[in-house]
């Protein structure tokens, strides 16, 4: 069934309706997030009271805004700081990864390539407690044998980023392995032969070449710490993430401030998108 | 008898353009028809008209006689050996020749009895537990044709089926088509760029040209007897000046080309006046050389000059002749009886052809 | 020469081997480890296995076990009923801009995060939510009607959740399959059900494959959507672990819990990939 197949009016016409249908559910949800976060009431439900900014710059109770509740903002700075920490480290691990595979063979690689592979099919909330046990297991270690206390092994902020690095390096080691994959090896063969030396060739063309993909390694790898769940939730120390300090909230009972929040990620996370999708277009 | 395939006044437009335009022609049962033509000439919409991937927006294609609009592509007695072959990737040699028969709803036994004839008839017995990606270009290209005629199609169309080979197996597999074509005793309607291709192959070519046919006829009729300047300047090289017309008498006129050299040639039946823009075509290997002026004598057209570039190509070795009134350059064929193998760069010849060698058309405006 | 690449392969294999063995082997048999100590005193243990026993003889725990074992198979299939068609349509029957366009709009919801879409199916179907007011509004009940909390709102959010994960690799394998193939498919004599059959199915099997591994992975360890859609009463295995390990401290059973879901995930994930002759790298990588 392609378009120069004929077929029955009424079997393309379904099967459009089927993929418009499939797109509505898509969008459904986010749909009435982003419509309740206007809702001018405590709720964010039907009925409609009116439409209202209050859910962002509200100032006074009970109608405190994104823009004004502590709480949120200061989640949202732990969760950026968070997320850039783990990108920068899981792009960096990624390119080493990514030139080991590419441009060595030794052996065991194959069988090392599939332990790099690994952490995609660990579920989120194991990955979260082996790191949790082990961590704790270090740190009393250090406390009994040498009186030494590591806050950086108790749960917070330090084991959340580790937790989330050891998967998200997987997906950043085969974003930048791709492009690698596809770079003609006789450009820098050709930076060799005019002068220049190895470390150098690569500098100067293979890490340009590189560089969208380590761009958009970044990206995702920020997004997916951004909104990483299971494995934070495990190890989240006392300073929660913005997706646990919401979970959190929605736990207590939900309020248009939680869909304001949702719409500003969208909107976020949208822009950083488009930011990535014309900077590949460029190169 | 009537045709295997016919199409009459067949036409498709996509939007404003016409990518084929009221185009008839028709091939006799058992007969190799090829369709010439430049890429984006029309001559794949012709292709995928007559298989079904797509509707004519006028006009008829009848197979055996009958009308095929209505018929679904999947129930069409042609079937077609596709560009890339379209082998399928997920299934075994026999599986894949096998695959329309299971569609026929044969029966398993009698399948893999017609696999394994079919095998052998295209030479290569015994490999049908193979995977499509183990076999050579030419093995593929011969599975994929015996893929289609253990169906026993009326017709059997190809998609420039050789395009991917490299230079030396698509001669080799020229003649193993031709052969297999006779050995099927099956209508094939060809299509391809490559003049050669069909040259070789076919019993009758027709030359298409931005949606239409400009000439249809045998190998022979489009070398030697060109109906359009397209045709003449498609098929084979030509040696191409543009000129007025000077003087007409009876089939053979003079003119004069843009640069001043004086030509004649023959118009074939075709209208041309006095004062008329022409274009005249001569074939290279029509354009004889000499050392000595005197052995040309009995041609009408006649220049010197000196040879500017050699082009060594075994049996189509070339020279560029630039003539000494300068008024340009002519390409000449060497004769292979190797006479003419110590021409050097700058060596003085001479060279002459006959004026019925020089094929004229009226100019289009361009 | 010769030394300068030895260097280079020492440097380049550091990175990569600390993180997988401090990040990923050794946790994991820490973990194990854990899992085999029973508490006999204040501070005293002995190797055992005891919690691996509890875990079989507890009729909830094993329930839950294979309750969210089967649930996670049913999401899967039905993520990979509701996405072929759609992808189909993505990889096959649109070209060039229209094509793209469509395929971004796939991605676009879950450029946010997972909270944020069950949030937005909790509006949807709660109580007082959206699809309740629009029913009775169109007179198609009387009361209210309450949707969350049951385990039809679990599947509707796993499957939403994992949508990407099977819509992508789907289109980019049917997008790799020429169109003259299936042309060819149909020229001899095929129809439509036969040559989804016997060519286009067996040619995305890699992405299908990878698409079922990654969305039975993601549900079989979701937390959230269960959690939410699912209330107190979803028995989902993860919220097992949660609690032995976060509201019990109870870390010894915990750790076989979760060596159990991990046994489960890794022997699903290898059957699969053994059933259909594929292997981790050409699904994953």
């Amino acid at each position: 069934m392609i378009p120069s197949i004929p077929q029955p009016r009424f079997v393309t016409a379904a099967y459009t309706a089927y993929v418009t249908l499939f797109f509505v559910f898509l969008a459904l949800p986010l749909i009435v997030v982003a419509v309740f976060a206007f809702n001018d009431s405590q709720f964010p439900s039907l009925p409609w009271e009116g439409f209202t900014w209050n859910w962002f710059f509200g100032s006074e109770r009970p109608m405190i805004g994104v823009f004004h509740e502590r709480g949120i903002l200061s989640a949202i700075g732990t969760s950026v700081l968070v997320a850039m920490i783990v990108s920068a480290m899981s792009v960096f691990v990624g390119m080493t990864n990514a030139f080991l595979f590419n441009r060595y063979k030794f052996r065991g690689q194959s069988l090392l390539y599939v332990l790099m592979l690994l952490p995609l099919v660990i579920p989120g909330i194991v990955l979260g407690i082996s790191i949790l046990v082990f961590s704790s297991r270090v740190a009393n270690g250090l406390w009994d044998g040498f009186s030494i206390d590591v806050e950086a092994l108790r749960p917070g902020l330090w084991l959340v980023i580790l937790g989330q690095f050891s998967f998200i390096t997987t997906i950043a080691t085969l974003v930048i392995g791709a492009r690698l994959q596809k770079f003609d090896r006789t450009l820098e063969e050709a930076a060799l032969n005019l002068g220049a030396g190895r470390l150098t060739a690569i500098r100067t063309v293979t890490l340009p070449y590189l560089a969208p993909a380590m761009i958009g390694a970044f990206v995702v790898a920020f997004l997916m710490s951004f909104e990483n769940f299971n494995t934070t939730l495990m190890l989240v120390g006392s300073d929660a993430p913005l997706t646990i300090a919401m979970f959190d909230r929605l736990k207590e009972g939900s309020t248009p401030l939680l869909n304001a929040v949702s719409l500003l990620l969208m909107v976020g996370s949208s822009c950083l998108a488009l930011v990535m999708i014309v900077f590949q277009r460029k190169s | 008898m009537t045709a295997d395939l016919e199409c009459i006044d067949l036409e498709k437009r996509f939007g404003d353009t016409t990518a084929v335009d009221r185009v008839s022609f028709s091939v006799p049962q058992g007969s190799f028809f090829s369709i010439l033509g430049p890429s984006g000439c029309g001559k794949t919409t012709i292709m995928r008209m007559i298989a079904g991937f797509l509707d004519p927006s006028d006009g008829d294609i009848l197979i055996k006689g009958k009308s095929v609009l209505d018929v679904a592509p999947n129930k069409r007695p042609v079937n077609m050996v596709f560009q890339h072959l379209a082998l399928f990737p997920m299934m075994n040699i026999a599986d894949n020749i096998g695959y329309g028969l299971r569609r026929a709803g044969m029966g398993k036994a009698e399948i893999s009895r017609k696999v394994d004839e079919a095998l052998d008839r295209i030479g290569l017995p015994g490999i049908g537990a193979r995977k499509v990606d183990e076999l050579s270009g030419g093995q593929k290209q011969r599975v994929a044709i015996a893929r289609c005629m253990v169906l026993e199609p009326d017709v059997l169309l190809l998609d420039e089926p050789l395009g991917a080979l490299d230079l030396k197996l698509r001669e080799r597999m020229k003649v193993e088509l031709k052969a297999l074509q006779s050995a099927f005793d099956t209508t094939f309607v060809y299509i391809t760029h490559d003049q050669s291709e069909a040259l070789v192959m076919s019993d009758n070519i027709a030359v298409m040209n931005e949606g239409r046919f400009e000439q249809v006829g045998t190998a022979r009729d489009l070398y030697y007897r060109p109906d359009t300047a397209f045709v003449a300047g498609f098929v084979g090289d030509s040696n191409r000046w543009r000129g007025r017309v000077t003087k007409l008498d009876g089939q053979n006129l003079e003119l004069q080309s843009d640069t001043g050299m004086p030509l004649r040639g023959a118009i074939q039946g075709r209208t041309l006046n006095l004062g008329d823009v022409a274009d005249v075509f001569v074939r290279p290997e029509a354009i004889k050389i000499a050392h000595a002026k005197d052995d040309l004598s009995h041609f009408d057209n006649q220049l010197s000059g000196k040879v500017t570039s050699l082009l060594f190509n075994g049996a189509a070795s070339r020279v560029i002749v630039a003539t000494d009134t300068g008024h340009g350059e002519v390409e000449v064929n060497l004769p292979q009886s190797g006479e003419f193998a110590d021409l050097v760069k700058g060596s003085d010849v001479h060279i002459g052809w006959g004026s019925d060698h020089g094929n004229c058309f009226a100019a289009e405006a361009s | 020469m010769r030394a300068e690449a030895k260097l280079g392969l020492a440097l380049l294999l550091t990175p990569l081997l600390m993180w997988l063995s401090l990040l990923i082997f050794i946790p994991h048999v820490d973990v194990f480890l854990v899992s085999l100590r029973e508490r006999v005193g204040v501070g005293q243990y002995q190797i055992s296995f005891a919690n691996y026993l509890t875990f079989f003889q507890e009729p909830l725990y094993l329930w839950t076990f294979l309750r969210t074992a089967v649930m996670s198979s049913l999401a899967t299939v039905m993520t990979l009923i509701i996405a072929f068609p759609v992808s189909y349509y993505i990889a096959k029957m649109i070209k060039g801009r229209a094509q793209s366009a469509l395929f971004l709009l796939c991605l676009v919801p879950f450029w946010v995060s997972e909270l944020v879409r069950t949030f937005g199916w909790m509006i949807l179907l709660r109580e007082t939510g959206v699809i309740s007011n629009v029913l009775q509004y169109l007179g198609l009940v009387d009361g209210p009607v309450e949707m969350l909390y049951n385990d039809g709102a679990i599947m509707i959010g796993l499957v939403y959740t994992s949508m990407l994960f099977m819509v992508v690799p789907l289109v980019t394998t049917l997008e790799s399959l020429p169109d003259e193939v299936i042309e060819a498919g149909y020229d001899l004599g095929g129809n439509g059900i036969s040559v989804l059959r016997e060519i286009i199915v067996p040619h995305a099997m890699p992405g299908i494959v990878s698409g079922c591994i990654v969305v039975f992975m993601l549900s079989l360890g979701n937390y959230l959507t269960p959690t939410m859609l699912g209330g107190k009463e979803s028995l989902w295995f993860t919220e097992l672990i949660y609690s032995q390990f976060i509201v019990r401290f109870n870390w010894e059973l915990g750790a076989a819990f979760g060596f159990m879901l991990l046994i489960l995930s890794s022997a699903i994930v290898w059957g699969m990939l053994k059933l259909t002759g594929q292997s981790l790298e050409k699904t994953m990588g």
